[in-house]
């Protein structure tokens, strides 16, 4: 097991660098034109375009520039030219946000939509089944800004249970941090649990006819145990991937739709409003950032994945 | 502990539902099994064998399977037991091995948890005393090392040794009765003769009774002591091994025997098989269900047969209304016993 984490670690640094070429050549190279008129925002003079052409090296072979960008990226030495804000300050100021509601979201979707999906499976075809189904169906059809909306319009505005929007600080106020993200988990939390719930319920139903199951039966284990022991833990592994990959999503920027719906001031409005502003610097980091999120939840999935599932462990020939 | 067989099954019925209508899987079958007896239940594919076993484990209830009938094993009755007293039962006094030990065992447990698993469902142990009592169960079904392949996973196991591994599991709470549904079918040949052999031991050192479900009659003659011939979801014949191989009433039972194929005669030109095909559960043949595929079919066969002794022979049933006399005469072709050709039968 040892060897299998350091193995998909190698291998995520790898794919880490790729992604960061990638970024670089998509941002500085491939569009054409020069670089330093682009990041420089909507209404540069010219003596603010040389600066940054000598800043960023933009003479410099591509290597080098590279280099610089990267640099710049990593030290915290990159600045948004438009607003004369430090990205990396930026980033990290919305980070406890997407945080905060990141993890709260994909907790009540994972538990959610294992609830629903093994209830769900377990009356399939019953009047709870088909109900559920309808349900999830509709969730996964709302889109997060209608549903956000008007979560925060009635629940918030109207009805004054929840605050409209905004974010308080946990160490300020914990009872007030968690009241003002209950809507956006919520609203965000929607689409997952729908489309969660109905993957796992299949993947249960077709577990359920495996042999081993048949053979848990056999041995005298209770329906219960059988089906929390030896049905969820096999049908746990799709869900599992999406969840990293959605969590990964989420945390590096994904979630522009719930943050700024509720006004969170997270690094997914952070990237809405640079976008807004054609703002190229923060653009480039938040890309970079949530890449190297998705990247890194994708190696975490593949280490549970192996945790899940032994027989995965052995993949690519060595053993655990 | 009242006398008479230690499992006694009684006109059991399995019904199914499905989209093309009522699927009569098993059509009131009834049999008994002695302490410490082995007995085989034979039949191709299709004939309820394996049906007959799983609703004796209560693995075919489900909201489509319609049951009747009695199974008694001890004082349990299986068919209307509770799930709760089911669960209690099933494991611990009747336990039962499948075909694909390939797929037996759930892959993402370590095969000695799966084995204190059971264990502990039924008895109330430490973790520590389940596992010493998994190694020996490991040892006794001939797993070398078995405290450490105790740890392994079913992936790093051989088909040969998880089916080893499955009857330890089964054998862990000493039951009564084993049911072993085509344990061999998966194995290669020399491993299927292990398992035979692993079987027949444990029969003769714990007593343990067997019930061996199999479409093949090298296995039956191996192990078996008797016989149940099953065909379209019903006995068609019971008897004792010898009874079986050497005095069989049944037409079915003739081509099944007249199918093998032996070393020790000459080489037959072709393979014979038995005509037809199986009959169709959902709307099966009025009256003997083997009728259609039957070259000695006559005007008596569309009323059901009743198993019942008609050889003369102690202990043995079939369901065939031919005479006994003429059963003998019909059913030796070139020699050996067999099922006639349709035109050989109507000329003798």
């Amino acid at each position: 097991m040892a060897r299998f984490i350091v193995r998909r670690t190698v291998s995520m640094v790898f794919v880490m660098f790729a992604v960061s070429i990638l970024v670089f050549l998509i941002f500085n190279v491939l569009p054409n034109g020069d670089p330093a008129v682009r990041m420089a925002g909507k209404v540069p003079t010219e003596t603010q375009v040389e600066a940054i052409r000598q800043e960023w090296g933009f003479e410099e072979p591509l290597p080098v520039q590279y280099w610089t960008t990267m640099k710049k990226l990593f030290t915290g030495d990159m600045q948004s030219y438009f607003t004369q804000l430090s990205v990396t300050e930026e980033i990290w100021k919305g980070l406890p946000r997407t945080f905060a509601l990141a993890i709260g979201a994909a907790i009540l979707w994972m538990v959610a939509a294992i609830a629903l999906g093994l209830y769900s499976a377990v009356r399939a075809g019953g009047f709870s089944d088909r109900l559920l189904t309808v349900l999830s169906l509709i969730g996964i059809s709302m889109p997060v800004f209608w549903i956000g909306a008007l979560l925060s319009y009635y629940l918030g505005f109207k009805a004054g249970i929840f605050p409209n929007g905004g974010y308080v600080e946990f160490a300020d106020n914990p009872t007030q941090w968690f009241w003002h993200l209950v809507l956006p988990w919520f609203a965000l939390s929607i689409l997952f649990i729908g489309f969660y719930s109905r993957v796992l319920r299949s993947d249960v139903m077709e577990t359920m006819n495996e042999d081993f199951v048949r053979t848990a039966r056999a041995k005298g284990l209770s329906e219960r145990r059988v089906l929390l022991k030896h049905v969820l833990r096999n049908s746990m592994i799709p869900i599992v991937t999406l969840w990293g990959l959605d969590f990964g999503f989420v945390i590096g920027g994904g979630a522009i739709l719930t943050e700024t719906v509720f006004n969170l001031q997270g690094v997914g409005q952070y990237a809405a409003e640079s976008i807004g502003q054609l703002d190229q610097p923060p653009i480039m980091a938040v890309t970079m950032f949530g890449a190297f999120f998705i990247v890194l939840f994708n190696g975490i999935v593949d280490i549970v994945y192996a945790a899940l599932d032994p027989r995965i462990r052995l993949e690519g020939g060595a053993k655990a | 502990m009242s006398d008479g067989p230690l499992l006694r099954v009684e006109d059991l019925r399995v019904d199914f539902t499905t989209e093309e209508g009522v699927l009569h899987a098993v059509d009131g079958v009834s049999f008994g099994l002695d302490r410490g007896e082995r007995l085989a239940v034979v039949g191709e594919s299709g004939s309820g064998k394996s049906v007959t076993a799983m609703t004796l484990m209560g693995l075919t209830r489900s909201p489509n399977a319609s049951i009747s009938g009695r199974a008694h094993l001890g004082d349990t009755e299986l068919i209307s037991a509770g799930d709760e007293d089911l669960r209690r039962v099933r494991g611990k006094e009747i336990a039962m091995i499948f075909q694909d030990p390939m797929s037996s065992l759930n892959p993402v447990y370590r095969v000695g948890d799966q084995i204190i698993e059971q264990i502990r469902a039924h008895r109330d142990v430490a973790e520590e005393e389940a596992r010493e009592r998994t190694i020996e169960l490991l040892d006794a079904v001939g797993i070398p090392s078995p405290a450490e392949r105790a740890r392994a996973y079913p992936h790093e196991f051989s088909g040969g040794m998880r089916q080893r591994a499955m009857i330890a599991m089964a054998l862990s709470l000493e039951p009564e009765v084993l049911i072993a549904d085509e344990p061999t079918t998966a194995l290669d040949v020399t491993i299927q003769a292990q398992i035979i052999d692993l079987l027949q031991d444990l029969n003769r050192q714990f007593g343990l009774s067997i019930i061996l479900i199999t479409h093949d009659l090298g296995v039956v003659a191996e192990i078996a002591e008797r016989v149940l011939v099953m065909y379209g979801g019903r006995v068609v014949e019971e008897g004792s091994l010898e009874q079986i191989f050497y005095d069989p009433q049944h037409p079915y039972t003739w081509g099944l025997l007249g199918s093998l194929t032996r070393l020790d005669r000459d080489r037959p030109e072709r393979l014979s098989q038995i005509p037809g095909i199986p009959p169709s559960l959902i709307s099966p043949p009025q009256g003997c269900h083997f009728r259609p595929r039957c070259p000695h079919e006559f005007e008596k066969c569309p009323e059901v047969p009743p198993l019942e002794s008609r050889s003369g022979e102690p202990g043995q049933c079939d369901r065939c209304w031919l005479d006994p006399e003429e059963k003998r005469r019909r059913r030796m072709v070139d020699g050996r016993i067999g099922l006639a050709a349709a035109e050989e039968a109507a000329a003798g």
